[in-house]
């Protein structure tokens, strides 16, 4: 008999590599760009997780499909099994629910859901490409409250600890190319960096928002402030060293929440919009000085306000808008179209008109955020750059 | 792993002594990881695809959940690979390494394995690996977006060959002169013809040509886009065509998936009741691991709505060896694939015995007996196996412009595609043809249903 078995167990090389994992990497990458492509209607559905602590988003997606050729999928499908029974039998009973469902997703290969974690950072960053937005500046009015020392200019006499190395070699260098006799250093050649004092601007910034959370304010309608509110957050975060955030929520009376318990918070009875305006200003007046910062309020409600409430409400507003670099309306009206002046609107064209820096945005669906969100920064460039 | 080396020779002369016919065995020891990824892939070294991951997440996924395990897998040749478990036990190898001789024997007789070697030569694994070489080299030069795109293509349409046909073929015919319609006689062209020194005017070489690509539908379509895909490059063709001499190469393992699990268990379980050299309990534990491999069901049940290949292999060749003697067991061996072996072989006794029946799902996801009709079984087994188990499409025509025309054979299949997946097929497609590409098909009704995508415009040339 001829041997034809060669059994061998030395292949250490196998364990040093994975062609699964690296197609597997190759399958997120991809994953990722898809992500990117539709960021926009992703982020917009307000199906994203964020820790405002790690500065993260996850979002969760579905693994990419390789495409091929299939069969549409049967009215009723059938095969070959093993076992007892009678014909007729029924095996397995109908799902309930399934009916429609069944079939569709039915690859097998969809159903496990991948989450892709995005840097917040990286995120506005391509959201402010995306959307154009511009650079905000910051209020023109907020006085020099702080100096600075900033490299300016170089000298020839200076201290030890701002020698300029680099110049002065290059000085030594070009001075010993038109020397006949060239010596290695002279004094002449030193360079000394020179600091200046330079007033800089605030950069601090307050960011308040403001919630209507009666009953008339629907999960929908709150969800849609969050989405915006989240993102004008990040984007003044973007333009300022520090913001700080209060959030106040409001029936007939405000209070000032937690932001982990702000969107949570759900009231009942009626609307007094000025409680919240006035907390506003109390909290301005109290914690903010003006000269120091930069003050936003964002404030969202489905435009419904007590009619009592209308002149203090508007009183208080004007107070406030004189304090505000912004006030951004956002008027909910989730699934209803109403067509009809809403109160709140009223009182804050009314402030427009007279010049105070307020901007009313009117958000039904949630691809109108980015709209929104749009008009908010535009505005406020805008209006920077016009004083 | 002297231990195993102790037992081969021993099951090898066993093996001979029962007139087993094969090509070398290179047996190798590997780690779980490599043996998975192997499965993954379909062979050990193969082409990067981001598919490929996916699958592979998979298999990890259910390898977590306890759910399958491979002892083996095999790869005929010359000399054929085999690739064991590291972590198998004693036992298992040693029942793997008598199944693995069942399946070498297999190979070296059957007329699909015979005849895919002689087309593509026994040393597949080698020119795989030096395919994914170049592959790699390709990604290095072009980049990645541009070796994916061909890949999508390529492997999305991977199980879209002709194995009716050579391996290796040559272009279509020349349109024969007989083919080519005369023009008409015409005074003046008579007239002409007559004029001193005029030769007949030379017909053009190229252009109206075309118009009749391919001659007949053409079902290998990785062929026919690797030929005639105007502005393909030559490694974009090179990638199709390594695609396909894949395919080639795993299409006599699908094709006999049933006839060859079935002759391997059938041989290993031979084997094994002559090993009286197997200590005591080794043979216990090993006769233990068989049953497991031919059993019809998952652990404690008692009902199963897939047929286990190994089970009903088994079963249905332990009856023809039983009825007609190893002889006969060998000449359909050689000779059927599986749609011949189910449908001559497994009668209405046997299946029976095996209670086989035919199941359907309605859309709610309610499950009855249908059928124990002989005829129903054998179709509802080899249903999935129809065509590669892919849908039937043929390329039917390229137009003057270059645009390509695929056509669906809803008649062959019973119904239309899955519009979805065919769409993003057709990108995949229309991005390496380069022109317009339309597939016809049928809707849920019937009604004729034409698809088509264009490539994306901004595509470097580079």
């Amino acid at each position: 008999m001829t041997s034809r078995i060669r059994v061998s167990a030395d292949a250490p090389w196998y364990d040093l590599f994975s062609r699964g994992a690296r197609d597997w990497l190759r399958h997120n990458q991809k994953v990722r760009q898809a992500v990117n492509e539709r960021l926009l209607d992703l982020l917009a559905s307000g199906d994203f997780i964020s820790h405002p602590t790690e500065r993260t988003v996850r979002v969760p997606v579905r693994m990419l499909e390789h495409a091929r050729f299939r069969l549409a999928d049967p009215q009723s499908e059938s095969g070959a099994g093993q076992g007892k029974g009678e014909i007729g039998d029924v095996l397995k009973p109908a799902k309930p629910g399934a009916g429609e469902d069944a079939g569709k997703g039915g690859s097998g290969q969809g159903e496990f859901q991948l989450m892709v974690e995005l840097k917040l950072d990286d995120l506005v960053d391509w959201l402010w490409e995306e959307l154009e937005l511009p650079d905000l500046k910051p209020k023109p009015t907020a006085p020099i409250d702080e100096d600075e020392l900033g490299r300016e200019g170089i000298s020839k006499r200076g201290i030890r600890a701002r020698l300029d190395r680099r110049l002065t070699v290059k000085e030594a260098v070009k001075r010993r190319a038109i020397q006949s006799e060239p010596v290695p250093f002279v004094d002449d050649d030193l360079r000394f960096r020179q600091l200046k004092q330079r007033p800089r601007r605030a950069t601090n910034a307050v960011v308040m928002f403001g919630l209507d959370v009666s009953a008339s304010m629907t999960t929908v309608e709150r969800q849609l402030a969050k989405t915006f509110f989240f993102f004008a957050l990040q984007g003044l975060r973007r333009q300022y060293h520090r913001v700080e955030t209060r959030f106040i929520a409001h029936t007939t009376d405000a209070w000032e929440f937690s932001e982990k318990d702000f969107f949570e918070v759900t009231g009942s009875g009626g609307t007094m919009a000025s409680s919240a305006f006035q907390l506003a200003l109390g909290l301005l007046e109290e914690h903010y000085d003006a000269t120091q910062y930069n003050a936003y309020l964002f404030y969202a409600s489905d435009g419904e306000n007590s009619t009592e409430d209308r002149t203090t409400a508007g009183e208080s507003l004007r107070a406030l808008a004189e304090r505000l670099n912004y006030l951004g309306y956002l008027e909910t009206r989730a699934g209803t179209v109403r067509f009809a002046q809403t109160d709140m609107r009223s009182l804050m064209e009314t402030l427009a008109a007279s010049g105070a820096p307020v901007g009313t945005h009117i958000v039904s669906e949630k691809k109108d955020i980015w709209q929104a969100i749009r008009q908010f920064f535009v505005q406020q460039s805008g209006q920077t750059a016009r004083t | 792993m002297a231990t195993l080396a102790e037992y081969s020779p021993q099951i090898e002369a066993l093996a001979q002594a029962q007139g087993l016919e094969y090509y070398t065995v290179d047996f190798e020891l590997v780690p779980e990881n490599f043996m998975m990824e192997t499965a993954v892939y379909g062979l050990p070294v193969r082409m990067p695809h981001w598919s490929f991951g996916v699958r592979y997440i998979h298999h990890l996924i259910q390898r977590s959940m306890g759910n399958s395990r491979i002892f083996e897998v095999m790869f005929p040749g010359d000399p054929c690979h085999a690739y064991l478990v590291d972590s198998n036990t004693l036992p298992e190898n040693v029942l793997v390494l008598a199944h693995v001789l069942g399946h070498a024997d297999f190979a070296r007789r059957n007329a699909l394995f015979v005849r895919s070697m002689a087309m593509a030569g026994g040393r597949i694994l080698e020119q795989a690996a030096a395919r994914a070489h170049r592959i790699e080299e390709a990604l290095t030069e072009y980049g990645q977006e541009r070796v994916e795109a061909v890949l999508d293509a390529a492997l999305s349409l991977e199980a879209h060959i002709d194995t009716h046909r050579a391996l290796h073929r040559k272009p279509y015919a020349e349109p024969a002169e007989a083919d080519v319609p005369k023009p008409a006689a015409h005074p003046f062209r008579e007239r002409y013809k007559e004029l001193p020194g005029e030769a007949p005017p030379v017909r053009e070489e190229s252009g109206p040509r075309r118009a009749n690509l391919p001659p007949h539908p053409e079902y290998d379509l990785l062929w026919f886009i690797a030929q005639y895909g105007p502005e393909l490059e030559g490694w974009e063709r090179d990638v199709f065509l390594a695609v396909r001499e894949e395919s080639f190469y795993f299409y006599p393992v699908f094709a006999c998936q049933i006839m060859n699990e079935g002759w391997a268990s059938y041989w290993h379980a031979c084997l094994l009741r002559e090993a009286d050299f197997l200590p005591q309990d080794l043979y216990v534990s090993a006769i233990k691991a068989h049953s497991d491999v031919v059993r019809p069901f998952v652990s404690d049940r008692q009902l199963s709505l897939v047929i286990n290949p190994y089970h009903l292999g088994f079963s249905m060749w332990e009856r023809i060896v039983e009825a007609q003697g190893i002889e006969a067991a060998r000449r359909i061996c050689s000779e059927e694939d599986d749609f011949g072996f189910v449908r001559n072989h497994l009668d209405a006794t046997l299946a029976e015995e095996l209670d086989l029946f035919v199941y359907e799902t309605a859309a709610g996801g309610e499950t009855k007996i249908i059928s124990r009709d002989i005829h129903a079984i054998h179709e509802a087994i080899l249903a999935p196996k129809f065509n590669f188990g892919a849908p039937r499409i043929a390329a039917t025509k390229i137009d003057l412009d270059g645009s390509l025309t695929l056509t669906h054979n809803h008649k062959d299949d019973g119904r239309g595609l899955d519009i979805a997946r065919a769409e993003r097929v057709l990108d995949y497609i229309a991005r390496v043809w380069r022109r317009p590409v339309t597939l016809h098909t049928v809707d849920d009704e019937g009604a004729p249903r034409e698809i088509s995508r264009r490539a994306p415009k901004s595509r470097a040339s580079d």
